[in-house]
């Protein structure tokens, strides 16, 4: 009888070793259809028109030109006149023509009335957005801050804070929709294929059995893509509308201004030590802007929590567009805030913060132990001790090195999810699940636990998700995928072998439970020359395969992670550019269960994070209230040469394996930017207080520290 | 706006003519990023084909007749076949193997010659396909990433990329490999150094990087140990 336990470490033969993504080949070779790439017979294409003002009231909506244009076959008001638009790129119509081109051209014949009204675009601080602007969150009080910020021997006080980013996808966001006759198909570049399905439903007041949607492959989601959005409903309307299958994909500009958004959080802090190092207050006011609607309380301070604290955050409510999920919600920006406060606290004692830190572990909570291997394994990697200097030591010459560090958590878990494994008489196997592989590597990570319960490679397991129709999974959010899936696998397959056990055994002459599959035999576990291929015992099946369900189990996963990072940069105090030497990580996830695609979540962590420290940013103009660089140009992402040279380190073994399997892909995202700024406070020996860290930030930072004044 | 980045080209190093040299050469004559994205904007609004930062100037000069602005017969030279299609003049290549040939391995990203993911070959030289129009592209060779694979098996530079795990979700993935095969073709035995140059020209969200450039030094070898 097989057990759905994980295998203990000696009897593992898939599981924790490096696979190449079962995906590979389609995605490397060009024949992977994203939701962008499909093409149906009759296709028409859509676009939308956008308010190019901030706050205003829709007076009139005028579409009779457009509707006249070549190629138009279908016009969708989306947003009604006497509505009021709260961010520039709020969509008002969307068009549908023969061709793209059409369809632009349609789109801008529109004609739309406004009536103006004030609008406030900028990251400003709660007193500067006024009253009507914001939403004040209460007062959070732990031990006594006063007393502990009286007698503390030092106490640092300073600003910190991110910006406003986006997610910029590179698919950008968008579907393509088909009607035949009341029912729904909807190709969606989406995380949540089984969610969609059900929100469309109720957006278009369809049955939900008749609303299947389809997601074989998605370019990037990030946090971006859990919902339908209007232009899902709009687009299946317009199709409605014209009897034929539309197309309706943002274009790049829409995508930067509304389909994206990781809210700013700045926060004023006080903190205080002993010169012995011991951490003892906080206090943060913190704000930030979410766009129009208040974003949620950020954990401030973040992992690191000193035992006497007062904490305030406050909405500051603005007209950019909508905040949405980024890749940890709150994490990044809080742990900006907090580990480089604390950095600069122990600056000011003085001492390493690397000592700082593990003198100070207790406040982190239960995985103190964790965080103590981390950052020892860490500092080995980067040499820490032989190459730290206290701040703004100074190297003849402009260019200036530091190092930094920072720790992060994260929760992960498992969202439901239901799998159904079916083996069939000529002994294939296939594992159907309604959810989606975001480029993180679910499909090769299903094929891996179905192999491992089997004893089969993973190429003899076919996967089949990205499809509503298959027994519901959960969205792709919170780093709950690998949990979910994993553990509905193992239990589908493992009910499935189990059946199978119960057919092959009498031909074995034994009982069912003393059967095992292993290295593509069913065998007796006592006595492994009684065997059988996995082929014949499938074929004891006859006609009839074995179909088997599972769902996610929580004895085979758990939830919260730590990891630490250590980033080293040189800065050219003349031009005030940063350069990234190395970055070292070192993160637990529990059991790992391909190694290649879990380290290649943490590199592209690391990227993420060198792209958000350095040189992302969402401009907006104050004057026009729109976003003033929705493009690729001056949304900067990092390229190849920007980067420097990463490392990584899974922890691993005892202690870590058997906590179960967890999510990896956000944790190791959050610390980049706090790692890389305080690394570049340790260089010149002044905090750049906010990310990203651009040259002019650098060099007014450094106008306002005299002793590391250039020369 | 003050920029941190390096100085990026365009992909496979290999599309302007300037862009065939080593990077150290290409720097010296003073070829820049923004100079030739401003000469690319410039011909595209006068009505030209496209400048010859992108293609070689007697094709430009042959093809400047005025046509349009309603669908135009073209014919392309794809993978080796010919296609016949009617597109207005202003449709880019991009546009005319995505949306008229249903060949979609090059994406739609930035769609204005900055990230790399619709890099096609016009004979075997890298280009960015959403900044050449789909009627200039007519006289050449132009080979896309389904072109790539022969007999079914994959190229050396995809296989590379999927032993190095240089793609995620995978959306930038044809773009890359097709940078990176245009690259190798110019540099059969690029260092470290000139693989992290020659593709700096495409972005990736992801952050697959670190694969890509293993994967660009891997291929490399693989080719040369195909020719050997």
């Amino acid at each position: 009888m097989a057990d759905y336990h994980w295998p203990p470490a000696d009897k593992r033969f898939l599981i924790g070793k490096s696979f190449n993504r079962v995906d590979g080949p389609a995605k490397s070779s060009g024949r992977a259809k994203y939701s962008y790439d499909i093409s149906r017979p009759g296709m028409l294409h859509g676009k939308m028109v956008f308010s190019p003002h901030a706050h205003a009231k829709v007076k009139s909506i005028d579409t009779a030109a457009a509707e006249r244009m070549p190629g138009v076959r279908a016009v969708l008001i989306m947003f009604e006149p006497g509505k009021e638009v709260l961010w520039a790129g709020q969509e008002i119509v969307a068009v549908a023509a023969d061709t793209e081109e059409q369809a632009r051209d349609a789109a801008r014949a529109v004609k739309i009335q406004y009536e103006v009204l004030p609008h406030l675009v900028g990251d400003v601080t709660p007193e500067k957005a006024g009253a009507g602007h914001i939403e004040a969150g209460s007062e959070v009080k732990e031990g006594d801050p006063d007393a502990a910020m009286k007698s503390a021997e030092v106490t640092i006080e300073g600003t910190y804070g991110a910006g406003v980013i986006t997610h910029c996808c590179m698919e950008a966001h968008g579907q393509v929709t088909e009607w035949d006759g009341d029912k729904l198909t909807m190709w969606a570049s989406t995380q949540n294929v089984t969610g969609i399905a059900g929100e469309m439903s109720k957006a278009l007041s369809v049955p939900a059995a008749d609303v299947e949607s389809i997601t074989q492959y998605m370019g990037g989601g990030f946090g971006s893509k859990f919902g339908a959005d209007p232009w899902g409903p709009a687009c299946a309307q317009l199709s409605k509308k014209a009897g034929r299958p539309v197309k309706m994909m943002l274009e790049r500009d829409q995508e930067l201004i509304e389909a994206g958004a990781r809210p700013s959080i700045h926060a004023h802090v006080k903190a205080a030590a002993n010169k012995d190092g011991t951490l003892l207050a906080w206090e943060s006011e913190s704000w930030g802007t979410s766009g129009p609607h208040a974003g949620g309380n950020p954990p401030v301070p973040y992992v690191m929590r000193a035992p006497n604290r007062r904490t305030r955050h406050t909405a500051v409510l603005t007209n950019i567009g909508p905040g949405r999920a980024w890749r940890a919600p709150n994490h990044p920006q809080s742990c900006v805030i907090t580990m480089g406060a604390l950095d600069d606290l122990a600056a000011a004692i003085p001492m390493d913060p690397l000592d700082f830190f593990l003198k100070n572990l207790e406040h982190t909570g239960p995985r103190a132990r964790e965080y103590r291997e981390e950052l020892l394994k860490a500092a080995e990697m980067i040499d820490w001790k032989k190459k730290w200097r206290p701040r703004g030591t100074k190297d003849p010459g402009p260019v200036q090195r530091g190092l930094g560090l920072s720790i992060h958590t994260w929760g992960g878990g498992g969202h439901q999810s239901n799998a159904n494994c079916t083996i069939h008489p000529d002994g294939s196997v296939d594992i159907s699940i309604g959810s989606q592989d975001l480029g993180t590597g679910t499909r090769t990570i299903i094929a891996l636990v179905a192999g491992e319960t089997f004893g089969l490679p993973i190429s003899a397991i076919t996967v089949n998700i990205g499809d509503s129709h298959f027994p519901p999974s959960g969205a792709s959010g919170g780093s709950t995928t690998v949990g979910g899936v994993s553990s509905s696998t193992r239990h589908a397959a493992t009910n499935a072998l189990n059946e199978l056990f119960a057919k092959v055994a009498p031909h074995l002459d034994a009982k069912p439970e003393e059967l095992e599959a292993a290295e593509g035999e069913v065998r007796v576990a006592a006595d492994p020359g009684r065997a059988i291929t996995w082929n014949q015992a499938c074929a004891k099946l006859g006609a009839t395969p074995i179909s088997a369900a599972g769902q996610r189990s929580l004895d085979l996963i758990s939830s919260g992670v730590g990891g630490a990072q250590m980033a080293e940069v040189t800065v050219d105090t003349e031009t005030g550019i940063v350069r990234i030497e190395e970055i070292v990580a070192v993160q637990d996830c529990g059991l790992v269960l391909n190694r290649k695609t879990a380290e290649s979540q943490v590199f592209g962590a690391l990227i993420m994070g060198v792209t958000y420290a350095l040189f992302e940013e969402k401009l907006m103009d104050e004057q026009t209230g729109r976003c003033l660089n929705p493009d690729m140009e001056f949304y900067k992402l990092a390229g190849l040469p920007d980067i420097g040279k990463f490392r990584v380190h899974m922890m691993t073994g005892p202690g870590y394996d058997d906590r179960g399997v967890i999510g990896l892909g956000e944790p190791p995202v959050v610390s980049p930017g706090a790692a890389i700024s305080n690394a570049v406070a340790n260089a010149i020996g002044v905090r750049v207080p906010t990310i990203p860290i651009t040259p002019a930030k650098v060099l007014a930072a450094l106008e306002t520290a005299p002793s590391a004044r250039r020369a | 706006m003050s920029d941190n980045r390096e100085d990026r080209r365009p992909p496979g190093g290999a599309s302007p003519p300037e862009c065939s040299e080593p990077a150290e050469t290409a720097e010296s004559k003073g070829f820049s990023r923004r100079a030739f994205l401003k000469g690319a904007g410039v011909a595209v609004s006068a009505g030209v084909m496209v400048t010859e930062g992108l293609l070689d100037t007697a094709t430009a000069a042959a093809d400047s007749s005025a046509a349009g602005p309603g669908p135009v017969p073209i014919t392309l030279r794809i993978n080796g076949k010919s296609h016949s299609l009617q597109v207005e003049p202003r449709v880019t290549l991009l546009d005319a193997l995505r949306d008229h040939l249903d060949i979609t391995g090059a994406k739609k990203v930035c769609d204005r010659g900055t990230c790399g993911a619709c890099t096609v070959m016009l004979d075997g030289k890298a280009v960015y396909s959403c900044s050449v129009l789909a009627i200039a592209a007519q006289p050449h060779e132009i080979t896309t990433i389904e072109g790539l694979a022969t007999d079914g098996e994959l190229s050396p530079v995809s296989q590379a990329f999927v032993q190095h795990d240089a793609q995620q979700c995978g959306f930038c993935t044809p773009g890359f490999v097709m940078a990176a095969t245009a690259f190798l073709k110019q540099h059969p035995d690029p260092s470290y150094e000139e693989v992290t140059t020659g593709l700096g020209g495409n972005l990736c969200r992801c952050g697959t990087y670190m694969g890509i450039r293993e994967a660009a030094l891997d291929a490399a070898k693989r080719i040369r140990a195909g020719r050997a």
